[in-house]
């Protein structure tokens, strides 16, 4: 079983050199850290920023760079700054190669909920509406079940929506999933020392299991 | 031609109860502090904010709905804000939530002089509820409206007696759509300089947009997640 850094780390190796890629908050702020040093990534901010660099240095934060976390962070060299609108334009127009989010739910479908838990929890949708609307290319990362230990790999969300049949790939702590352009998640590999069982129980939606199925490198 | 006002509280001086107001920044950061600040002072009620975050719980537009002077918010995001999630569960706040991009874009809309945008954004969720959906090339759209803000009120880092601003870093962010998008818009800046000082070829938001500007003072730019490395 992962631990959060551990599902960061596998997620890095998805994004391949030349990349433009938005991290969301959570565990995909995390795949920074492990982003292989001999290609060259651009991390988007969605607040206004191509270029997004480590956390400064104590003592050398600055309140007017932040990250869409709104944590201080640093600007690389070759940095950019935009607005609001164009930030969001170069999303809608798929300029950005990846996007990596959380999720509360995804359904066989690819349809995601992550934003509104009715009743409960209302913090907004942010720019996780947009962003999933228009990515070409978007993995969830989360853990396989709630805390109440339910799945969170569903028939069909049941919380509202983000977005439909948009999600692509899911890495959890227990596994690498594609969600299928038919439906169903395709199961590809389990976390080290994971059973396909501890996977299956953990599923609630359409599970597809072809073959062998591989452990996952994180190394 | 000069729109300088000598302070916040003659800028914002007619804004009225019930009108609609648009803010600049994201989080704490690019926050027209000086203008919000005399907006409190000024008591003025029945507000509707068009604003991407609703500040923290003393800071930024926090300080509107701790006085209880917001009738209604539009925004992407509104967590980190306690005082806001009381007013909203026991319905005395109504809040209308939309996707960032979306905000940008009907930001920017009004101040291209376009009635409306199509976006993908929100298709399948309640967001499409009540609102036209046309398609284009196979994919679906949501008809998303223009605002129609009665003032506009930003933060920008310079900017001169003409109303052309420039800001700084990701203090941007709302900044330069929003100053596009008010019938009135009001700038305050941390310098305010003389025609002639700003390189025209660095002008983020020109002067025609802008109606009001002045020079704040106390800026607190707060910071509201301070995340550091150590020095190995």
């Amino acid at each position: 079983m992962l631990d959060k850094a551990g599902i960061a780390k596998r997620i890095a190796k998805e994004i391949k050199d030349g990349y433009y890629v938005n991290l969301g908050i959570g565990i995909p702020t995390l795949v920074a850290n492990y982003i292989p040093e001999n290609i060259d990534v651009v991390l988007q901010s969605e607040n206004g920023l191509l270029g997004m660099g480590p956390f400064p240095f104590e003592g050398e934060e600055d309140a007017d760079v932040i990250n869409a976390g709104k944590q201080t962070i640093t600007m690389l060299p070759g940095s950019a700054i935009f607005d609001s609108a164009m930030s969001f334009g170069m999303i809608r127009a798929r300029k950005v190669n990846l996007t990596i989010l959380g999720a509360m739910e995804v359904a066989e479908n690819g349809d995601i909920a992550s934003w509104k838990i009715p009743g409960k929890m209302v913090k907004g949708m942010g720019g996780a509406m947009d962003l999933v609307a228009s990515a070409e290319n978007i993995i969830v990362a989360m853990q396989h079940v709630n805390k109440a230990g339910e799945s969170k790999l569903l028939p069909r969300c049941t919380l509202p929506l983000t977005g439909i049949n948009c999600v692509k790939k899911i890495v959890t702590e227990l596994a690498v999933l594609d969600v299928l352009p038919g439906g169903g998640f395709k199961l590809l590999e389990r976390a080290p020392g994971v059973s396909i069982e501890e996977i299956k129980n953990a599923t609630a939606g359409r599970l597809i299991i072809e073959g062998d199925i591989p452990e996952m490198d994180i190394n | 031609m000069n729109k300088v006002f000598n302070n916040a509280d003659e800028a914002i001086h007619d804004i009225a109860d019930g009108m609609t107001l648009m803010f600049g920044g994201f989080g704490l950061c690019g926050l027209p502090e000086n203008c919000i600040a005399a907006l409190v002072k000024k008591g003025v009620k029945d507000l509707t904010c068009i604003s991407n975050n609703a500040g923290v719980d003393d800071f930024g537009i926090g300080l509107l709905l701790r006085q209880r002077q917001v009738k209604k918010m539009i925004s992407s995001y509104v967590g980190e804000n306690a005082e806001f999630e009381r007013q909203l569960l026991n319905g005395e706040l109504e809040v209308e939530l939309i996707p960032q991009g979306t905000l940008a874009t009907r930001c920017m809309a009004a101040g291209y002089g376009m009635p409306a945008i199509f976006t993908p954004a929100g298709i399948g969720t309640e967001v499409a509820i009540g609102k036209e959906v046309r398609n284009f090339n196979g994919k679906d759209y949501l008809m998303e409206m223009a605002f129609d803000a009665d003032y506009a009120i930003v933060k920008a880092w310079k900017g001169d007696s003409m109303g052309n601003l420039i800001y700084r870093s990701t203090a941007r962010n709302f900044n330069p759509v929003m100053a596009m998008a008010g019938k009135i818009t009001i700038a305050e800046v941390e310098e305010l300089v003389e025609p002639g000082e700003l390189d025209p070829d660095h002008v983020h938001t020109p002067g025609i947009y802008v109606h009001r500007i002045f020079k704040g003072t106390n800026y607190e730019k707060r910071i509201e997640q301070r995340t550091v490395r150590t020095k190995v």
